[in-house]
């Protein structure tokens, strides 16, 4: 774990509001040189801070009119494996996110679809046919906005 | 929509955000200026909307990740815009979702440990306006998270 001071909050912020701002365009940003700019943004990355990024497409103009989010939960606890589930679900190429969480389900899913009809085939074919599978919550996304959390 | 040639593109650029344009041209079979004239055309048309940096908060410290489901008081016509509006300024708050179905709103917390959740819980989250209903799920581990999308 690293401790952020000033120049890397700011750094982090533009970044997540636009990951393309090379060394030179940040610097100007910050008033510092590029090498100085650049040796914090290694430390950064090599530190785990900066783990990839995101591209952010329209969804629906790409085709994808429907995002939805799922709650699992395994019916038949210690008889299926929990990895023989991960791997099975992981491999549904409209499941975007698995993310193994405890509370009310075991598992949150993010599934994108062409469109309603679309999605009632992915539930049915592969959710629903996914071993150990039980209770299935749907909810559907209307809206998305990520914050920048707290570099502020 | 799309045609062949850009879902290639996208489908590379999804693949691997940070690679030059060099790169995903020649992954898409063509030339660098084709594909920069076309990521410019897809940038200009809102379909590529931009590229974030991904933080990862257990590297600052952050252990604890928590979505949060709300169910809320409907009574209200300004639910929402009042909650969402109040969600909006707390700091460990990453992400806001709006739902139709079971659930209306979801937000993302990170925190620092079990009791800076709590303190986060009780002082920001409770406090939240026409909360009807609350309920926590807590992260565990992350299994799949896909960059690439079938397009």
């Amino acid at each position: 774990m690293i401790a952020l001071d000033d120049l890397d909050r700011r750094l982090l912020r533009a970044l997540v509001a636009d990951a393309t701002l090379s060394a030179g365009a940040l610097a100007r940003r910050t008033g510092r040189s590029q090498p100085a700019v650049w040796r914090r943004l290694k430390r950064l990355e090599e530190a785990g801070v900066l783990a990839g990024r995101r591209v952010d497409l329209d969804l629906e103009r790409v085709g994808f009119g429907v995002s939805v989010f799922l709650g699992v939960k395994l019916a038949t606890k210690g008889r299926v494996s929990l990895e023989d589930f991960e791997r099975a679900v992981s491999a549904i190429p409209e499941v975007q996110m698995v993310e193994h969480v405890l509370g009310l389900y075991d598992y949150r899913l993010r599934v994108v679809a062409r469109d309603l009809s679309d999605f009632e085939r992915v539930l049915r074919r592969r959710i629903m046919t996914l071993p150990g599978v039980g209770d299935v919550e749907a909810n559907v996304l209307l809206s998305e906005e990520r914050l920048p959390g707290p570099i502020g | 929509m799309l045609d062949d040639a850009n879902r290639r593109l996208l489908r590379h650029l999804l693949d691997a955000p940070g690679a030059p344009v060099a790169e995903l041209a020649r992954r898409a079979g063509m030339t660098p200026a084709t594909a920069a004239r076309r990521l410019e055309r897809l940038r200009e048309e809102g379909i590529l909307k931009g590229q974030h940096a991904v933080i990862n908060w257990r590297a600052l410290g952050y252990s604890v990740e928590v979505s949060l489901r709300f169910t809320l008081d409907k009574t209200n016509p300004r639910a929402f815009d009042e909650f969402l509006a109040e969600a909006r300024k707390v700091p460990e708050v990453t992400e806001i979702q709006t739902f139709l179905g079971r659930v209306d709103v979801r937000l993302s917390l990170v925190a620092r440990d079990m009791a800076h959740y709590q303190e986060i819980y009780r002082a920001r989250i409770l406090t939240l306006p026409h909360i009807a209903d609350i309920e926590a799920l807590m992260h565990i581990a992350p299994i799949k998270r896909a960059t690439g999308l079938p397009v």
